[in-house]
């Protein structure tokens, strides 16, 4: 028997294409730790790319048709805006925030406002994009004045108030936003080349939410490795080091506010947009609390991580319930509404995950040592690797976010 | 730098009882007289004093159930500066505790429905049991003994329930009506809630800030749904046990008990007061809100002292709990989330970790709302409620009785 030169080929095929694979590894990654930009560019394009895709995969398609999945997607996306927001204010600059879901609210309001039938307006929406993180950013600074100089626990409590308030405002000023009903109708996105908005076609909605992760994990990423990135991790670990060398605490921990607000500002623009609908009930506490759970189960303080978490818990709690049920249904299985009990199933997911993994799925290098600093370093708070590791004594009270 | 000092004014302050109370009263009186002034103002009325004595009289019961929840919170915080989510949720928890038994208990038609209701609740009880004894830690026989018999006692009360609806009045038997539902209330809600902390919070001590508090959230929501599944997500009537008899005071029409809850509640605060001014148990609370680390090197079982902590704390929210089902007239799963808020802004507005600030803000809190609700702006209340806590932490970060502390070092 003869080996031909095809039946060498085959032979050796994947061991070549593992041996290419090794080649271009290093290099690639290489190249992609250094250009970050380009890395979240390529990240985030090749993910929205597949996604689509992955769900016609024969045990995804038997939930929903793609155009459902998608719609879910965008859903998700504004979700992942939301926690990579809050992640500048609570995993970079350490501010303790509960009551995000206000901004998202001001963010929403501000494109109902400027582009309804019950307004009379009608601006265009990238201006209103812009207007609604501006809008969001302000509010961010208006509340973060005055209550910045509390401690940590005190500022939660402001912001959990703050995030109470502004619902009730838009719901019991009902002469401008129509109280519970919300304000309806509001236009769609007139962008230039995606002319077809609307309720059946999702593409257009998927795709500006894709471009929208993009163009925010890109800032975020570049303002954390900035000077003021840096300031934030500074004030974060111990701000009285931070004022003593030389860093505007004040000035640094606002910017982080507004920031994280202009984020979620910039996500409830296109949540408006999207669902045509704002209402006080979409503003809740559950909101502000989810992303602040999404954010912690991703892996505080590191981008992809909290991305992930807020993409993989959205899909989890909404979406992937929704279809469970659908699934049922469809084949004429009894079973208990997988909705109705999802935040039994998150409150539980939560303790547990708590329990096990404090650090998240994906934590950053850092939090990850920081938070197993107590292992490494045994009970002896003394050992002089201790403030290395962000000063965490694992016995003293002084545990910081 | 690394042994930090505690930031705020906890448990330690002292206050003589005779000073928290003269206190309360004088603020009753300024809120009073503040109501009488200003309701006419806003609401266009003539002034009136019934209407005024009317209001106060309200807003003394509602400030003492929340100030009930207030203390647990502001414990809570003062020992391991934990905003525990969860504490509102426990009172809920109570409320429908009290609201069973106060009903029928949990009666099954059918002897299998018995037999499943039994064994439901007597897992529950052994449950609540272990949480307890491995919660503080009690090593003894006896002790544990007592207190699983404790908890079982409760949770057999439980099956059986008051079957009476209308309202009771012959004394005597009220009486003997509502102490088993407190008793009950209370011991359940102590023992879930240091079961809680011994299965939830315990294990995260010494991880980082955040962890406890999202489990405290996480507890929340499975509360909730837990009394969802139990009882479902609409208003459940509590049958009104106690008769509605008045008195005249100043030209309004009193109701007993607003009177009643009043007395208990505060007799509940200066217990409590009693109990970490006077004992052993409440020295070793205070010393650990100062310094854990002193105090354990002083000889506290930090463990123990934490779970006592829980242990009150639920008492208090229990029996608040029995009091919104007896005033209110109706419990709902919800109720913990705004209570809760509310009582911790309490807390917050006295200057969290001190039980005489918990008690003056749960005051304050009551009569802010009572009052936006006497004006006429009732769905504003929980605004306002906000505003003010966020007006008095910008003017006085510390709260009313805090003591200001310097950042930390």
């Amino acid at each position: 028997m003869t080996i031909s030169a095809k039946d060498l080929l085959e032979l050796l095929r994947y061991p070549a294409a593992a041996f290419v694979v090794a080649l271009v590894y290093a290099p690639v990654r290489e190249f992609l730790r250094r250009h970050r930009s380009t890395a979240i560019f390529l990240g985030v394009t090749a993910a929205a790319s597949l996604l689509p895709f992955i769900v016609t995969l024969p045990v995804l398609n038997e939930f929903e048709r793609q155009n459902v999945w998608l719609d879910g997607f965008s859903n998700a996306g504004v979700f992942v805006l939301l926690a990579v927001g809050l992640n500048i204010v609570v995993g970079l600059a350490g501010l303790l925030d509960l009551g995000y879901a206000a901004f998202f609210a001001i963010g929403a309001y501000t494109y109902a406002f400027g582009a309804s039938p019950f307004s009379g307006n009608h601006f265009p929406f990238l201006l209103m994009v812009a207007a609604g993180a501006i809008v969001a950013a302000t509010f961010g600074v208006l509340l973060g004045a005055p209550t910045l100089r509390l401690r940590g626990d005190y500022l939660a409590i402001v912001t959990l108030g703050f995030g109470e308030i502004v619902p009730i405002v838009f719901l019991n000023a009902d002469q401008f936003t129509e109280g519970t009903n919300g304000i309806g109708g509001i236009y769609k996105p007139d962008l230039p080349l995606l002319e077809s908005f609307s309720l059946l076609n999702p593409w257009p909605f998927y795709l500006v939410m894709a471009l929208m992760i993009i163009v925010v994990l890109i800032l975020v990423y570049k303002l954390e490795r900035s000077r003021l990135g840096r300031s934030w991790m500074a004030v974060r670990e111990d701000e009285l080091a931070a004022a003593a060398s030389g860093i505007n605490t004040v000035v640094t921990k606002l910017l982080a506010f507004s920031l994280g607000a202009s984020t979620s500002g910039f996500a409830g623009v296109f949540n408006a947009a999207k669902l045509t609908l704002v209402s006080p009930d979409q503003f809740l506490f559950t909101v502000s609390f989810t992303v602040l759970a999404a954010i912690v189960l991703g892996g505080m303080g590191n981008i992809w991580g909290v991305a992930m978490g807020a993409f993989i818990l959205y899909t989890i709690q909404v979406v992937l319930l929704h279809e469970l049920n659908t699934f049922f249904d469809n084949f004429h299985l009894p079973h208990p509404n997988f909705v109705e009990y999802q935040y039994l199933l998150f409150g539980l997911a939560l303790v547990v995950m708590m329990l096990l993994r404090p650090e998240g799925l994906f934590p950053s290098q850092r939090r990850k040592r920081e938070l197993h600093a107590a292992e490494e370093l045994g009970d002896d708070a003394e050992l002089p690797g201790a403030d290395e590791l962000g000063g965490v004594d694992p016995s003293s009270s002084e545990v910081r976010l | 730098m690394t042994t930090a000092a505690q930031p705020v004014d906890t448990t330690g302050r002292r206050y003589p009882q005779w000073v928290v109370l003269s206190v309360v009263s004088a603020i009753v009186v300024i809120l009073f007289a503040t109501t009488l002034t200003f309701q006419p103002l806003l609401s266009g009325h003539p002034p009136d004093l019934a209407t005024a004595t009317q209001q106060t009289a309200n807003a003394l019961s509602l400030g003492a159930i929340y100030a009930l929840i207030a203390l647990g919170y502001t414990m809570v915080y003062g020992i391991i500066e934990l905003i525990n989510f969860a504490h509102g949720d426990v009172f809920m928890v109570g409320a429908f505790i009290a609201m069973t038994f106060l009903r029928t208990g949990f009666q099954a038609t059918t002897l299998l429905g018995m037999g499943i209701g039994l064994a439901a609740l007597g897992g529950f009880a052994l449950f609540l049991g272990w949480g307890l004894v491995s919660g503080l830690g009690i090593r003894r026989a006896a002790p544990r003994l007592l207190a699983l018999a404790l908890v079982v006692g409760a949770t057999v009360g439980l099956e059986f329930g008051v079957k009476q609806t209308g309202p009771i009045t012959d004394g005597l038997t009220l009486t003997a009506v509502l102490i088993p539902t407190f008793l009950i209330a209370m011991i359940i809600i102590a023992a879930t809630n240091v079961t809680i902390e011994r299965l939830a919070y315990r294990p995260l001590r010494k991880k980082s800030r955040l962890a406890p508090l999202l489990t405290a959230v996480g507890i929340s929501f499975i509360l909730q749904n837990i009394v969802i599944v139990w009882q479902g997500t609409g208003d459940r009537p509590v049958p009104q046990l106690v008769p509605l008899v008045k008195f005249e005071l100043l030209g309004a029409h009193i109701n007993w008990l607003n009177m009643f809850i009043l007395v208990l509640a505060l007799a509940l605060m200066v217990g409590l007061q009693t109990f970490v001014n006077r004992t052993r148990l409440g020295r070793a609370m205070r010393s650990t809100a100062q310094d854990q680390q002193a105090a354990q090197l002083m000889g506290v079982d930090l463990n123990q002292t934490i779970s006592v902590t829980f242990l009150i704390g639920g008492a208090l929210a229990g029996a608040a709990g029995v009091f919104q089902g007896l005033y209110f007239g109706f419990v709902r799963f919800d109720l913990g989330f705004n209570a809760g808020l509310k009582a911790f802004t309490s807390a917050v507005l006295g200057g969290i970790g001190n039980l005489t600030g918990a008690v003056i803000g749960g005051f304050l809190i009551g009569f802010v709302e009572v009052f936006a609700a006497a004006v006429g702006q009732q769905r504003w209340s929980q605004a306002i409620v906000f505003m003010v806590l966020i007006v008095v932490l910008i003017i006085r970060p510390a709260g009313i009785l805090g003591q200001q502390v310097g950042e930390r070092a």
